[in-house]
């Protein structure tokens, strides 16, 4: 059992990410998260799906999701070299003096840019895989976290390969 | 310009539709009108259900695609049984639904109900047309999806606006479908096919376990030839009964949970398997683990989602069966020698043959040997969910495809009835049952106002024992005999049936059951049969659930 990362290419339509949520839940398999928006071509849109599952499990999710008809190709890009990126905005607790400071040096360390100041938060946004914005939110939760928001992960294989011509 | 609802009309028309099962309703009041004068029949039901299961049984019995109509709202929402029934055994249908006008659509207006979101999980493919510029192109892709790949029911929801609104009349047909996220594969890979005719020419004890699949994809004929070429004895499934006669030497009958004990020990013993067009259902192969335990498995399928799905493949074959059969046929060139195998299994067949009490006691087997015998393998048999369904379909010899229409996948009670009034509008020419039991029957009696109304020359014949049999049987055997709301009381289905102005019979002694059937059978009109049964016979052989299929009980021993 571990994450497999899955690139979908989907029709841009009404309806698509309900048919694709609709089966991953009916037929229990477990997303562990998923991110939509547009791509490359403008009547499609990509849907990056992690998913937990033993080879059998995830055989499964990417037949019966190629089975809908709105779905153009998917690809499993766990084994394949590819970048994958999060997105986390934090809102932490930052009181004037020694601690903002402290969360200042580990955001810089991080390379997290502070997006919002507050009079007693500080709103961090930071980037990277899914091990890196786990490790920040550890570090930052002795001073407070009060909000936090995750984009779900994106992936693209890496070099000239696409998703699309590749088998 | 044209409307929408004439556009719509036109799009069936080209589609070859002849026959619509519907009933109308507010928002679908245009299309209504544009059928009132239009060359295709529209045969009103007497409950939204039933549309759905006659155009089911439609398809069932014509290998076209069925359809059925209804209202937004209640109406729509009334055909998600038969939807669901169509869907869980792959079969092509299109429903086409009101909605209330786009302005107000997710306004909670009256009678609007999000019918494409409530049939999500149980349609191949839905549609919410929002444009009446798009109808030709959506029904075309419509039928085209139902029919093709693995068929499936499609949703076409239509908004009044989207009936009302005007469309430029087109000047050429529309252009054929093209789907870039749908490409069934229909041929199977060479490779993939010679490695299974290597399996099959070494292996001593092969089995072909041939399921739905067979019969939607018209492989009938293929799968005989294939099996005769290589001697390889046959099991079908519940909904492949029919694929191969009955009564072929080489046939064991249908195989699972209430499967034949020859089947049964065959499955177990087999070395090969040979599975084509069925999916491993757990009604099929009791307890997964010990299902087929020393072969390898060939898989034959056009849904690569089911291969592995279920049982771990040796050969996976995507395609369709009739053409992979057409290949295997085709590039055999060797087969093994099954004579010691089938020796062995026609000793199975010899001592353990179907068996019941053949008294002088009214019993449901009975009844279905002698319509058996009356119909001779020409008749279409519906039989609702139950009892009756598997009496039937053990006791009555299926000879022709397409001729054994039955829920199997989601086990529909209430499906055999409007079935049948479907079956008879795809074959007028032949004769059509529905095997009832009391309880099913009920689901959809409504249907009587059917028949009677259009004169459709459907019979029942209602297996009556008072009680919800199955369940009955299952309290009899795993609780204790504790009969918790299982009795039916006693229903007078013969006054039923002719205060709808059909005629009917109760049958109360076995030495009527002949004559009542010849006599039914003779009436150029509907006819209702009320059989009342032995009211505690039960359906064996019989493998307990999570077993393994060679625990049958019910049965005699080896």
């Amino acid at each position: 059992m571990k994450p497999h990362t899955l690139s979908v290419l989907v029709e841009n339509r009404a309806g698509v990410l309900s048919r694709v949520a609709g089966m991953f839940s009916r037929r229990g398999f477990n997303i562990e998260s998923l991110a939509v928006g547009t791509c490359e071509e403008p009547d499609m849109s990509r849907i990056t799906i992690v998913v937990n599952g033993d080879d059998a499990v995830i055989e499964q999710v990417m037949k019966q999701t190629n089975k809908l008809i709105d779905v153009i190709k998917v690809s499993d890009l766990t084994e394949r070299e590819s970048v994958e990126r999060e997105l986390a905005l934090i809102k932490v607790t930052a009181e004037p003096g020694t601690t903002r400071a402290e969360i200042l040096q580990i955001a810089d360390i991080f390379r997290a840019q502070v997006v919002d100041v507050g009079t007693r938060t500080l709103v961090l946004q930071v980037t990277g895989d899914t091990e890196k914005i786990d490790a920040l939110e550890k570090l930052l939760h002795q001073y407070g976290i009060k909000e936090l928001v995750r984009t779900g992960k994106i992936a693209l294989l890496r070099g000239a390969k696409t998703v699309k011509s590749s088998k | 310009m044209k409307t929408g609802a004439k556009t719509l009309i036109e799009a069936l028309q080209r589609e070859g539709v002849d026959t619509i099962f519907g009933y109308p309703g507010g928002v679908v009041l245009p299309i209504y009108d544009e059928l009132y004068d239009s060359s295709i029949r529209h045969i009103l039901v007497r409950h939204e259900q039933a549309a759905a299961h006659a155009a089911d049984g439609y398809a069932r019995a014509s290998g076209r695609v069925g359809v059925c109509l209804a209202t937004s709202g209640p109406g729509a929402c009334n055909l998600v049984t038969g939807i669901a029934t169509a869907y869980m055994d792959s079969i092509p249908v299109v429903a086409l639904t009101g909605q209330v006008p786009t302005g107000l659509l997710g306004n909670d207006a009256f009678q609007e109900s999000d019918i494409t979101g409530i049939t999500m999980p149980v349609t191949k493919h839905s549609y919410l047309v929002k444009d009446a510029a798009d109808l030709d192109r959506v029904v075309q892709e419509a039928f085209y999806i139902a029919r093709t790949g693995r068929p499936g029911p499609v949703l076409v929801d239509l908004p009044k606006n989207v009936s009302t609104g005007e469309v430029k009349s087109a000047k050429t047909a529309p252009a054929p479908v093209s789907l870039r996220g749908y490409r069934p594969t229909y041929q199977g890979h060479v490779r993939q096919i010679d490695k299974a005719l290597d399996l099959i020419a070494r292996a001593e004890r092969p089995l072909v376990y041939a399921g739905g699949g067979v019969i939607l994809s018209g492989a009938s004929a293929e799968l005989l030839e294939f099996v005769e070429a290589a001697a390889i004895p046959v099991t079908t499934t519940l909904m492949g009964l029919g694929a191969v006669p009955g009564d072929h030497p080489l046939n064991l009958g249908m195989l699972g949970m209430h499967g034949t004990q020859s089947a049964n020990y065959a499955v177990t013993e087999c070395d090969l398997l040979v599975a084509v067009g069925v999916r491993f259902d757990d009604r099929v192969t009791g307890k997964i683990e010990t299902f087929a335990p020393n072969a390898a498995v060939i898989h034959i399928d056009i849904d690569p989602a089911e291969i592995g799905k279920n049982k771990k493949v040796d050969v996976p074959i995507v395609g369709d069966v009739k053409t992979v059969l057409q290949a295997l046929i085709r590039r055999m060139q060797k087969h093994g020698d099954t004579a010691n195998w089938v020796a062995r299994i026609n000793a199975w067949k010899a001592q353990y043959p179907l068996q019941y009490r053949d008294d002088d006691h009214l019993r449901p087997q009975y009844v279905v040997r002698e319509l058996s015998d009356v119909l001779n393998g020409e008749g279409i048999i519906t039989s609702e969910v139950g009892q009756n369904q598997m009496w039937t379909a053990l006791y009555y010899c299926f000879r022709k495809p397409r001729t054994w229409i039955t829920s199997g996948g989601l086990g529909t009670m209430g499906y055999g009835f409007p079935a049948a009034i479907g079956a008879h509008f795809a074959r007028p020419d032949v004769p059509v049952v529905d095997v009832a039991g009391d309880g099913s029957f009920q689901m959809n009696i409504q249907e009587l106002g059917t028949v009677a109304h259009y004169d459709i020359p459907v019979k029942v014949v209602i297996l009556n024992n008072m009680y919800l049999g199955m369940v009955r049987q299952w309290q009899e055997l795993f609780y204790d005999r504790r009969y918790s709301y299982t009795e039916l009381p006693p229903v007078d289905f013969v006054k039923i049936a002719n205060a709808y102005g059909v005629e009917g019979i109760r049958v109360e002694e076995k030495d009527g059951v002949r004559e009542a059937l010849e006599a039914a059978l003779a009436v150029d009109g509907p006819f209702v049969l009320d059989f009342r049964i032995e009211r505690e016979e039960n359906v064996f052989p019989m493998v307990p659930a999570g077993a393994a299929i060679n625990e049958m009980i019910g049965v005699r021993q080896g």
